[in-house]
């Protein structure tokens, strides 16, 4: 189920952070207050970019008991799909936007006795929202950031003088890098430990704490991917009874929603599971690109994570 | 502070009406025609079937978010004594306290927006000031700070509101049942299932595991929206309308079954339906679970004749696993012989109104 409530709101101001991140803050169009969140939570934004539809995920970075306005901070992506140039280029206060309600795959367990959080770059925004949730009922936390330099650290200032102690930040620029085995090693018991950012970084802390004996249950992790181009290609959708093209810079999953066909989602980013879809025939390849099923089932090629996995070859039928 | 109820007011609405001992519950004539039968055709088959919880026909029980009816105050008065005499039928893991704000906040937003005869919420920035005429309740408080209310804000606000909770906390791609109030239940506790994971609790279902129900649910709720509750309805049968048919209970509740003859089974035998709905809370990611309850008794549901003849064929017909989960095989015959009587044979309309 795609569809559920949606929030009208209008851009209330538009940000310039730094060189490549700028923040967004809506307000709802009736002056009423906004929903409540949890720390972590990301809202789909609509987006009309001159005719395409596009439909991303962004992380709520504001603090979450303040209703008056949600914020998100974007970076831009010159290599994207537009999604981001089109926010930057021509986003402007006033303009309307529908947004999604929050809704979180990124949670904080709140049965930790204390939470741990790496962060890289832009993946800074969804600790923002939980640091903001944590000071509220004075829950424990100590924050390693890393940057490529420090104009790009956005927000480093506001968090280490907001918290003092408990922010530790680090340049690549400057050859700075988190003491990864030290850091875990020495956390008391109870310990919950969350990371967010570029892949590599998110790859390196979660094998560095298996190795090291971190209970799986106690990592948490959030790699939003962006679907990415590719060659057009053509879908027959089984239950729908459709033959659909999907462009070059469109995902399935998108491809499917301009034809009509309402098909489940959350994430739009290959993370959550959702939009998961049997697939009846194959000739050709499945470019798999999601992180959700396992590299067996990738393998077999019995499903497909239409938010961004793709095809190359002659037929693809699946089940939607 | 404390939550002494000082009822009274609307006395001419809400019945005095007990639910153990003298078994005073009755429907009236009005609650009746709004009972949430849940049959909308005349075959029987366990589903899923989940939808919107949005506002429905006017007079029906989900007109509102929250269905206040007759029975409220006594319910309430109820629940207060279960709890009384055994406090562990409503319990909250320490991880959430903050699901309880996200409940108590949702049910008075709902409650005063939709009767603002009965309940009033005003905020002054955190100072919250809450007001519930039914049961004499009058206080203020700041919001998620346990200590200015008289039990934590999950107890607090149970304790003002009618059906079964639990708050289900998603962690590991599954919801675990980390809190819960139950005084009214069909065969489960709050203190058997505290902790359970969402396959645990559901172990004792028949067929439905065949039927990977289940897993296909799990995927429904976790994709639930905070904005976009739903629900679903459940029934099963219960002799007198005892709200508190517990495990622990059955030795008090249990022998009852034995006591219904071809006389006395259309006061005693009742429908029980449940409403249950579900909502995303918004600060901490929990998923509320409300399982409301709807008794009717045989002698009153078949004042509408369409629902006569339609029961009569669902008890008559139901797979015999079903009839036993549901706790009625036993006295099966005996019921679909008392609803007989009200079943011509005619055709029944499809769906479950009492006039069409
Ligand atoms: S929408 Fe989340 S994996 Fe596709």
């Amino acid at each position: 189920m795609s569809g559920g409530a949606k929030l009208p709101v209008r851009v209330a101001e538009v940000v310039e952070v730094n060189e490549l991140i700028k923040r967004f803050r809506f307000v709802s169009r009736d002056g009423s207050d906004l929903p409540a969140f949890s720390g972590g939570a990301h809202v789909v934004v609509e987006m009309d970019d001159h005719g395409t539809r596009r439909l991303n995920p962004y992380s709520l970075m504001s603090d979450p008991e303040d209703r008056s306005a949600y914020e998100i901070s974007v970076r831009r992506d010159d290599q994207g799909r537009g999604g981001s140039l089109f926010l930057h280029r021509h986003v402007k206060p006033g303009m309307e936007f529908v947004l999604s309600h929050p809704m979180n795959l990124f949670p904080l367990d709140n049965r930790a006795r204390k939470h741990l959080m790496i962060a890289g770059g832009i993946g800074i925004t969804p600790f923002l929202a939980q640091i903001a949730q944590l000071s509220h009922f004075s829950g424990k936390f100590e924050l390693h950031y890393s940057a490529r330099s420090k104009p790009l650290g956005a927000y480093m200032d506001r968090l280490s003088s907001a918290h003092p102690g408990k922010v530790h930040c680090y340049f690549d620029n400057q050859s700075q890098q988190i003491n990864l085995k030290t850091l875990l090693a020495t956390q008391p018991i109870g310990t919950h430990l969350y990371v967010c950012g570029p892949k590599g970084m998110i790859n390196w802390v979660l094998s560095t704490a298996e190795s090291m004996g971190w209970p799986k249950l106690a990592l948490h992790h959030e790699e939003f991917l962006a679907p990415g181009t590719g060659k057009p290609f053509e879908v027959q959708l089984a239950v729908s009874g459709k033959t659909i093209t999907v462009g070059t810079a469109q995902s399935l999953l998108e491809a499917m929603e301009a034809a009509g066909v309402d098909a489940p989602y959350l994430c739009r980013g290959g993370a959550c599971g959702q939009c998961e879809t049997n697939v009846h025939k194959c000739d050709g390849t499945i470019l798999h690109r999601d992180h959700w099923l396992t590299p067996e089932e990738h393998a077999e090629g019995c499903k497909i994570m239409p938010c961004v996995s793709r095809f190359e070859g002659k037929t693809l039928v699946i089940e939607r | 502070m404390s939550l002494d109820f000082k009822p009274g007011a609307f006395s001419d609405f809400f019945r005095d009406e007990t639910f153990r001992e003298s078994f005073t519950y009755r429907n009236s004539p009005d609650a009746i025609r709004r009972f949430p039968f849940p049959f909308d055709r005349d075959e029987y088959m366990y589903s899923v079937n989940m939808e919107p919880h949005v506002p429905g026909r006017k007079g029906s029980v989900f007109e509102k978010t929250f269905d206040v009816d007759e029975h409220y105050v006594s319910e309430m008065i109820d629940r207060a004594k279960v709890l009384a005499d055994d406090p562990l039928r409503c319990q909250s893991l320490p991880h959430m306290t903050l699901a309880g704000w996200d409940t108590l906040e949702l049910i008075m937003e709902a409650k005063a927006r939709d009767y603002p005869q009965w309940f009033s919420l005003t905020k002054e920035g955190d100072r919250w000031h809450w007001i519930n005429r039914p049961l004499g309740i009058d206080h203020t408080f700041t919001f998620l700070d346990e200590s200015t209310l008289p039990y934590g804000p999950f107890e607090y606000i149970m304790r003002q509101t009618q059906g079964d909770w639990t708050l289900q906390d998603e962690r590991d791609g599954t919801l675990w049942l980390d809190a819960g109030v139950a005084t009214s239940q069909a065969d489960w506790s709050a203190d058997f299932d505290i902790g359970m994971n969402f396959h645990e609790w559901h172990a004792p279902v028949p067929l439905a595991h065949d039927l990977g129900v289940f897993d296909r649910a799990l995927k429904f709720l976790l994709k639930l929206q905070h904005g976009s509750p739903v629900r679903r309805f459940n029934w099963t049968m219960t002799v007198n309308p005892l709200l508190d048919t517990s495990p622990e209970n059955y030795p008090k509740w249990g022998p009852t079954k034995t006591t219904l003859t071809q006389e006395n089974l259309g006061r005693k035998q009742h429908l029980r339906v449940e409403l249950q709905s579900l909502y995303r809370l918004p600060r901490s990611n929990a998923i509320a679970f409300d399982i409301r309850c709807y008794l009717g008794s045989f002698e009153q549901i078949v004042t509408v004749p369409k629902w006569g003849r339609r029961l009569h064929r669902i008890v008559r017909d139901l797979h015999p696993d079903l009839a036993t989960y549901k706790g009625f095989i036993r006295n099966r015959p005996a019921m679909a012989e008392w609803l007989s009587k009200y079943d011509d044979g005619a055709p029944t309309s499809p769906g479950w109104w009492p006039e069409d």
